[in-house]
């Protein structure tokens, strides 16, 4: 068994999590302070996700700020960037609303800001 | 013209302030905002982990002043925009210039200070060097790339690991420019754990601790920077040299309370926190002025803020509905590690806990800090670890308060 130490970024007490790895998986999690430090951990050994931010340039040339509705693996997050640098909507936009839907598996690109004009 | 309580900022700390005064009974607030909207900083702030205390809920910085912008709104409180606060003086008058109404001058019964903070800039680090373009600040690369939606660079060094610092390095990396090193002086980061992992080794940017720029190269533009090790003295060491080739720097080398008003007020600030020096409710040392947020101390996370910031609009908004209440004030101090307490009074003529926030000098492991009134211990708590980065909090109850008799200390022994 092969033993990892991480540290949880799901918020920030950024506590310090030791995962027992076999074949791949983690058989246990420990030093988390809350369930979602499990998650995080099992996540983590297998493919790390992340919740990816941006801003994307609207119609007209004003940023909106941006972000995938739920965490996308972190290796996509480079190439999901191009995807997400071409597109430009046109506003009005209200936080929450789909700016890119489905943009990778069923993960939407959502607007953090309502711009009006 | 007159108004109630006036608020100067309209970032996390006055928009949560305008709300708590409001809700205290008090409905006649105004909030002047420098900048083109309400938010303040927030609004450039896109990364998300904001609001994880207050509403549980892992936020983007806009969407977090949006939840505090839609309460001030619902509640009809005022706002002027691109509204700069020129002077203010111990009788509450608040002269101000903004486009709309020029010059105009207000009166208030309470003022809420809640202008935030600033970064510390390169000139207050004296790198040697040439000056060429291509040297920024971190908050200003964030507002360059997050708002105006232009790249800075291409290819950058850090200084300093400040979370804005690090959420750059990220940011910047997303947008397609390569970041070769984030270097600190220090021995520890200043910057979250969390950003450490998601910021830098997520994406295999190095983070050089006990370094520091010693050159920047480049005539018009950047070219090139040098950094080395430092010593126990913060000293370069030779022979530690390693250079880059880069177009851009960015610096987060902290952030300084913006109290340029307070002063020429003459309210008293503290050397340590460079904030006005207050009791629990925030009330700085003239009566009926308080204040909030980063101007106050700067905080690591915004839920602190709007905690912080309500308190104030709380007590400013008793102010102005009951006036001056009973003031018996007992100082509060850092002792042992500890680099500064705030409160730095406790007003035992006001009821309830009173909620110490304090850092500690460096980082500790398996500590005990302790609160002190004279020689007695009050309260003492173990802790794991203690860093720089991370402010502590410890609450007094009422009961413990009320039987204060002697200033109290904040002590941190290993
Ligand atoms: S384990 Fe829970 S408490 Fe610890 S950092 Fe992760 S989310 Fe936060």
């Amino acid at each position: 068994m092969q033993i990892k130490n991480l540290t949880c970024v799901e918020c920030p007490m950024g506590c310090q999590i030791e995962a027992g790895v076999e074949n791949g998986v983690a058989v246990y999690v420990k030093g988390n302070t809350c369930p979602r430090g499990k998650l995080y951990a099992e996540n983590e050994v297998v493919r790390p996700l992340r919740v990816l931010t941006t801003s994307v340039k609207c119609v007209g040339g004003k940023m909106l700020p941006v972000k995938t509705d739920k965490p996308i693996p972190r290796d996509m997050m480079l190439s999901l960037m191009e995807t997400i640098n071409g597109v430009h909507p046109t506003l009005p936009v209200h936080t929450g609303d789909i700016v890119i839907n489905d943009l990778y598996e069923g993960v939407n690109l959502i607007a953090t800001k309502t711009e009006l004009n | 013209m007159k108004h109630d309580i006036v608020i100067i900022g309209g970032g996390p700390a006055g928009l949560a302030a305008a709300v708590a005064a409001f809700d205290g009974g008090v409905k006649d607030v105004v909030i002047l905002e420098r900048g083109e909207e309400l938010g303040g900083i927030l609004n450039q702030c896109i990364h998300n982990g904001f609001g994880l205390t207050r509403f549980k809920e892992s936020l983007s910085g806009p969407e977090y002043a949006e939840r505090f912008i839609d309460k001030v709104r619902e509640r009809g409180i005022k706002y002027y925009l691109e509204t700069t606060v020129i002077s203010l003086d111990k009788n509450k008058t608040v002269k101000a210039v903004n486009p709309e109404l020029g010059f105009f001058t207000i009166e208030a019964k309470s003022i809420i200070l809640a202008m935030g903070c600033r970064e510390r800039s390169r000139g207050a680090l004296n790198v040697a060097g040439t000056r060429p373009a291509g040297i920024y600040s971190a908050g200003t690369a964030q507002k360059y790339v997050n708002v105006k939606g232009y790249m800075p660079g291409k290819e950058v060094v850090i200084l300093g690991s400040g979370d804005i610092g690090l959420i750059m390095a990220r940011r910047m990396t997303l947008e397609g420019a390569k970041v070769h090193a984030v270097c600190e002086i220090m021995p520890y980061s200043s910057g979250l754990k969390r950003n450490i992992v998601q910021c830098l080794d997520d994406f295999g940017i190095p983070l050089y601790l006990n370094h520091t720029i010693t050159k920047i190269e480049g005539t018009d533009r950047v070219t090139g920077v040098t950094i080395s090790e430092v010593d126990a003295q913060k000293r370069p060491i030779t022979g530690t040299e390693r250079h880059f080739s880069c177009d851009t720097v960015l610096f987060s080398v902290g952030l300084i309370p913006e109290n340029e008003l307070t002063k020429s007020c003459g309210i008293t600030l503290s050397p340590k926190t460079r904030g006005a020096v207050v009791s629990q409710t925030r009330e700085t040392m003239e009566r009926g002025i308080f204040a909030c947020g980063n101007v106050l101390q700067v905080h690591d996370l915004v839920d602190f803020v709007s905690e912080e910031a309500e308190i104030a609009g709380r007590y400013s908004a008793q102010y102005v509905l009951n006036g001056e209440g009973v003031y018996d004030f007992l100082d509060t101090q850092a002792g042992d590690n500890i680099s500064y307490v705030l409160p730095q009074k406790i007003n035992k003529g006001v009821d309830g806990n009173v909620k110490l926030f304090f850092r500690v000098k460096n980082t500790f492991k398996n500590c005990t800090i302790r609160i002190k009134s004279g020689n007695e211990v009050i309260l003492e708590r173990k802790k794991k670890i203690a860093v720089p980065g991370e402010m502590e909090t410890l609450i007094l109850t009422a009961d413990k308060v009320q039987n204060l008799s002697s200033p109290v200390t904040v002590e941190l022994e290993v």
